[in-house]
């Protein structure tokens, strides 16, 4: 799951960390009121999931309430990166002297977390990656955690004034809290920002969190999650346990298991198609899972047809058969549909769906091409 | 031949009266793997489909002798039952669960590595998984959920991040005619007890294996090393193939591990890292058996005709490659040393030169 600014600071000011004050905003009117009691300069940020947001004009600063009013209006109406703005921080503007970049993440080669420290902060982390990698500092953290000396030594090689490094070592110190306690994949800081008075301070947040911990984070669900950020069909996929990624093409497909649901994608797109989803059924193959699945390819974007892709290992192909069959008995399709399936019960399943006066194809290629002929029938 | 389990396979399975655990158990014991206890806490003493449960690893490997475990119980108790088996002294480790928290995954990781160490007395043991179908050897034994009837006998080694992917691509070989040693998932998620190396040095030792095909998929970079490690290491033939070329980034794609992140881990670096060390990559799954049956039959041609090379090669490669190629096993050592399947020798010290297809 990934955290807005908003939230990535409530969560780090909830460690110690030092954020500046401030309050997420959904209209201009709010946005005024929070400015009010804040007082003073203040700066109104976009909170959506994109990089780029000052560029795109989604940050501003404001003097006054009204102003902030005015801003946070003008920025409530911009779409940046395809994602439109629904919310603002409001937050304490500072001054600037100084901008780094700090981040954790978990490094997959070396099975570690993985601090990232430039004295380039502010800007496009992975530009500054790409074109001078040698201004990023890396250090792992070993396994039994993070020593004040460590995060102290790191510090003093990116900052000459040593009040400021012990700052920063102790915001280090914090934000690996943060990223193993919550269980976070990215905790990052960018800028992290130095006040003319030399007050260093987290001014940006962005923190991922491992989905697969949320088992033991009760809160995650019902405090970070925000309902308007996903579709309704997002969220169905979810709360029936899909993996569902949503895609601009028009050939739905549902697969069991995510390696062969990505080959399955790809191969339309080698035939000339263009995927409208990434679906995983799972391993499980009850009817309810598959209802749901085609209620969520055909109501989410302009589906021209539809192909199941199963590969019957474990999944039973006749479970899944029964499924599409009581699915279609509920609530017929509005478009074609190609089968595929093979292994497990095979037979079976050609049984079930022959009596409801389906066909059924054992090549993914056949099946594949078959599909993208019907979605072209539908379009001309 | 095979690599890591074979008819000496004695395998014990962690949540051996949970669902997914009761169904397996059933499904390994009827493709003829020796199943020889289970554990579940609080139901030692009882049997699930004749197999003994213990309340403990430890004891069931004491009663049992047990070698390897496949682990079946819920994510959020899956880690602590990795450590539990290598502290058990199971050698071969094989976590079959989803959804375990990265954070658990590393512990565990190291914890497994850290027991690979010279002088354990517990042996060294090896981690395969999390969020994988696991292993089969097709006639002599599965551990896991991998389907026993598309695989059969033959000299291609199979490795996969992915599940079903591998069944279509594994049964599409077969239907060729194409049989294998041993077939490997060694998971989706984004730490991974075996990763592509380290089973292409198991494949290259293999005697039996004549050609690997690896499929990879997008995240991470254990593709782009694993090309780079044929390119040192490995002599037999490989096919490579990647799944989600089509994939958008910053989704993740059904595997935790499957997300283009900041614009790296995308299918197509994937892809040109393979051919720029000479793995041919095929574009499509039902390119692979083509590919590969080509690799194999012009390997067993060149072997025939070049029976005298052998002599030429052996004085070539010990000369600069060889030194290059013990570097780098040293630096990613332990985990990379090869495992030991009982009887098995250790990966071969000498390397080929320079790779050529």
């Amino acid at each position: 799951m990934n955290l807005h600014e908003y939230q990535g600071k409530e969560l780090f000011a909830r460690y110690g960390l030092p954020v500046l004050p401030g309050q997420v905003a959904g209209t201009p009117e709010e946005a005024r009121e929070i400015a009010a009691q804040i007082g003073g300069l203040v700066v109104i940020k976009a909170q959506v999931q994109a990089g780029g947001r000052g560029k795109a004009g989604g940050v501003k600063l404001a003097h006054t309430p009204d102003e902030a009013f005015e801003k946070a209006r003008d920025i409530l109406a911009l779409t940046i990166k395809g994602l439109p703005v629904r919310k603002v921080l409001v937050a304490q503007a500072a001054d600037i002297a100084k901008e780094y970049y700090l981040s954790i993440v978990m490094d997959r080669e070396k099975k570690l977390p993985l601090i990232m420290l430039s004295a380039e902060g502010g800007v496009d982390i992975e530009e500054v990656a790409r074109v001078s990698p040698e201004k990023i500092l890396k250090q792992h953290i070993p396994l039994e955690g993070l020593r004040p000396y460590a995060a102290r030594a790191l510090m003093m090689k990116v900052f000459t004034d040593f009040k400021q490094a012990q700052q920063a070592a102790t915001i280090l110190l914090k934000l690996y809290n943060v990223f193993m306690d919550d269980d976070c994949s990215l905790a990052e800081i960018n800028p992290l920002a130095v006040t003319p008075e030399g007050r260093v301070i987290a001014l940006d947040a962005k923190v991922v969190l491992d989905d697969n911990a949320d088992f033991r984070h009760r809160d995650w669900d019902e405090h970070w999650r925000d309902p308007a950020d996903e579709s309704q069909w997002s969220r169905l996929a979810r709360e029936k346990g899909l993996s569902y990624v949503k895609l601009d093409g028009d050939i739905g497909c549902v697969v069991n298991g995510a390696g062969l649901a990505m080959a399955t994608m790809d191969l339309i797109k080698h035939y000339g198609g263009e995927p409208a989803n990434f679906l995983d059924i799972g391993g499980s193959s009850n009817p309810e899972k598959v209802t749901a699945a085609l209620k969520i390819i055909t109501n989410d974007g302009h589906v021209r047809a539809i192909l199941f892709n199963i590969f019957g290992g474990i999944t039973r192909c006749d479970d899944v058969a029964n499924g599409i069959v009581a699915s279609l008995k509920e609530s017929p399709l509005p478009v074609p549909l190609v089968i595929r399936l093979t292994g497990t019960n095979e037979e079976k399943a050609r049984q079930i769906l022959s009596d409801f006066g389906l066909g059924a194809t054992t090549s993914m290629d056949e099946a594949v091409q078959m599909v993208i002929a019907k979605a072209q029938e539908v379009a001309s | 031949m095979s690599i890591l389990i074979d008819k000496n396979t004695r395998l014990i399975v962690q949540g051996i009266t949970g669902r997914d655990g009761a169904f397996h158990t059933q499904q390994m014991i009827a493709y003829g793997t020796k199943v020889v206890g289970g554990v579940t806490p609080g139901k030692g003493g009882t049997e699930m489909h004749d197999v003994p449960v213990f309340d403990t690893v430890a004891e069931a490997v004491e009663k049992t002798k047990a070698n390897t475990s496949v682990i079946y119980v819920p994510a959020a108790f899956a880690a602590d039952a990795i450590h539990e088996a290598a502290d058990a002294g199971v050698q071969l480790i094989v976590c079959i669960t989803e959804g375990v928290p990265v954070n658990d995954t590393m512990d565990a990781w190291h914890k497994v590595i850290e027991m690979r160490g010279a002088n354990n007395p517990l042996g060294k043991p090896r981690l395969i998984g999390p969020n994988c179908p696991g292993l089969i050897t097709p006639g002599q034994a599965k551990v896991g959920i991998l389907p026993g009837h598309i695989v059969t006998p033959g000299p291609i080694g199979v490795v996969s991040k992915s599940g079903t992917l591998t069944y279509e691509v594994v049964k599409q070989l077969t239907d060729k005619g194409l049989g294998q040693t041993t077939c490997i998932g060694i998971g989706g998620d984004p730490i991974i007890g075996t990763d592509f190396i380290d089973a292409l040095a198991l494949f290259e030792a293999d005697p039996k294996t004549e050609g690997i095909v690896l499929m990879g998929e997008i995240g991470g970079n254990a593709e782009e090393q694993a090309a780079q490690f044929i390119k040192r290491h490995v002599t037999k033939p490989v096919v490579a193939f990647i799944a989600g070329q089509t994939a958008p980034p910053g989704k993740r794609m059904g595997h935790a591990g499957a997300i283009i992140a900041g614009g790296k881990g995308t299918a197509a670096e994937k892809m040109a890292a393979f051919e720029a060390v000479g793995v041919p990559v095929a574009r499509i799954p039902s390119e692979i058996p083509g590919l590969i049956s080509e690799l194999l039959q012009r390997r067993r041609a060149r072997k025939k005709n070049g029976a005298a090379k052998p002599a030429k090669k052996a004085a070539k490669p010990a000369a600069k490659p060889a030194k290059k190629a013990a570097a780098k096993p040293v630096k990613k050592a332990p985990a990379k040393k090869a495992a030991k399947p009982p009887k098995a020798k250790p990966a071969p010290k000498k390397k080929a030169p320079a790779r050529k297809k």
